[in-house]
């Protein structure tokens, strides 16, 4: 983007004007464009397609109304909750009450900076890419104590401690396991991870070591809980806590939080693949930049959006786990198995310095056979759910 | 302007912005029709009682606590992962005590129940 604005500065467009005032407002636009034409229609219409397929899951039609199939639903609930009175309860402490939000978006925006879309697509491609989005997305733990703290509520205060307590005790095994992929890489730059996998299957870190195998459903698990969606969504239990750390929340500050959870989940599918799934890589095709560009940036997209996927196909698909349940699950079985994954992946490394390429290709085959035979056996239970009577997937 | 942080910065206030605008056209279009019961804080239909902060349990502190010590090593290990081919057998040796130690700690805080939540 530079390159351009310094040709049109060269061809007399901003003349007398400041260098760095122009770098300045270009980058202000650019970041506002990916914001309202990526980020807005993304989480919006994740949410959409998160309620439309739990529909489907659960033998429902699920919002069909507002535009074909619905789309725009986002967009009508986003205009509804504009419309919405702004109220902030008497006895809440307005002040941290009111900055809860920006805490909790701004933690969950700044981590698109470093997340890789293609080769060239990067806002920035920070040396320390995998430790800035740990860091960044934490502040979303302080947002949520905020707004549990601020409402002067008891189901908000309990909604935000538990929230606190399990976003903490998830941190660990999914830094461990993020860890795991740092010691194969040598690096923590997120174009540099990409760059040490490849666009085949075996080259990817996942297929790496049985251990980074392990460490990419810990990671995946620890992120589910991390992000507050069910079986872990404990702090916003409808059944107990009301609707948790947003109970007093009304209009447009609800609203919030809820764009921060849905984009959210697909910041965690693109940290997924830039991890273990090989990013943007794609077989060489082509030679032409742009297209090159374009493929990168569709194989990058479908993969991250099919860990949104299962996301959603896991919230309609599990029960909620208890408090105490869920703390066993993270201290006593995550944290020791992530370490384990850890010390397995650097003693491979000792033992294959340069990686084992026919361990990869059979961990591949296996994968692949697993995957076959759950497909298997869902084409099985639909056959026997006689799904013609009620499966129309375009009402 | 070449500093690499410097998208970082222009998209922290650019996410404040938005925030900040779009509460701003809510308070303007939304409705406001103020009164004592909307204010009071929610609790399931009936008039609150007590003080909304509550004592919660030092099982919170705990974790807490736990927290800070594991993010903080997971944290010093990332450098190790960095250089972990450069500093060899060294290396490894010196991380494995520090490991050793904290496996040490993680067996006691187990076995002293720290871990239990009832």
């Amino acid at each position: 983007m530079q390159a351009y604005i310094d040709q049109l500065i060269r061809d007399g467009y901003f003349a007398g004007m400041p260098k760095e005032v122009v770098y300045a407002v270009a980058m202000v636009l650019a970041a506002f464009i990916v914001l309202s034409v990526f980020v807005a229609p993304l989480a919006g219409v994740t949410s959409w397609l998160e309620r439309r397929v739990w529909a489907r899951m659960q033998s429902r039609v699920g919002p069909n109304r507002v535009g074909p199939q619905g789309i725009l639903q986002w967009l009508a609930d986003g205009i509804k909750n504009l419309l919405k009175e702004d109220l902030i309860p008497s006895a809440a402490d307005a002040k941290l009450f009111s900055l809860a939000p920006y805490v909790v978006f701004v933690g969950f925006l700044c981590a698109f900076v470093v997340i890789p879309f293609g080769s060239q697509l990067i806002v920035a491609d920070l040396n320390i890419g995998i430790l800035y989005i740990l860091a960044v997305t934490s502040l979303v733990v302080v947002g949520i104590l905020m707004a549990g703290w601020s409402s002067n509520n008891k189901w908000s205060l309990l909604g935000g401690m538990r929230s606190a307590a399990q976003i903490v005790s998830y941190e660990i095994p999914a830094g461990l396991s993020i860890l795991t992929i740092v010691f194969l890489a040598g690096t923590m730059s997120m174009q540099g991870i990409i760059k040490a996998q490849g666009w085949a299957p075996w080259d990817w870190f996942l297929f790496n070591n049985p251990f980074t195998f392990a460490a990419f459903f810990l990671y995946f698990t620890a992120a589910l809980a991390e992000g507050n969606r069910t079986p872990f969504d404990i702090p916003e239990a409808e059944s107990e806590l009301v609707a948790g750390y947003v109970t007093e929340y009304s209009g447009m500050r609800f609203l919030f939080f809820f764009f921060a959870e849905w984009g959210n989940l697909y910041v965690i599918g693109a940290v997924a693949t830039t991890l273990f799934l090989g990013g943007w890589q794609v077989p060489p095709v082509t030679s032409d930049p742009i297209l090159l560009g374009v493929l990168q940036f569709v194989v990058f997209f479908l993969k991250a959006y099919l860990w949104v996927f299962i996301a959603m196909w896991v919230r309609a698909t599990l029960p909620r786990v208890r408090v105490d349940q869920l703390m066993a699950l993270c201290w006593k079985y995550m944290v020791p198995l992530s370490f384990l994954c850890l010390l397995g992946t650097i003693c491979w490394m000792l033992v294959f310095p340069k990686g084992n390429q026919i361990f990869s290709v059979a961990m591949f085959v296996l994968g692949l056979l697993i995957v076959a035979y759950f497909f298997k056996r869902v084409v099985f239970q639909i056959r026997h759910a006689r799904p013609e009577l009620y499966f129309k997937p375009h009402i | 302007m070449d500093h690499p942080y410097f998208p970082l910065l222009i998209l922290f206030t650019l996410a404040g912005a938005v925030v900040l605008g779009l509460l701003f056209v809510a308070q303007k279009v939304g409705p406001k029709s103020p009164n004592p019961v909307k204010a009071e804080p929610f609790e399931s239909g009936n008039p609150p009682r007590g003080d909304a902060r509550i004592r919660f349990s030092v099982r919170f502190y705990l974790v807490a606590m736990l927290f800070l010590i594991f993010d903080l090593e997971v944290v010093f290990l990332y450098p190790w992962a960095i250089l972990f081919r450069q500093l060899g057998l060294f290396g490894l040796i010196e991380m494995g005590i520090f490991l050793g130690i904290l496996l040490i700690g993680f067996v006691y805080v187990w076995k002293k129940g720290a871990l239990e939540w009832d």
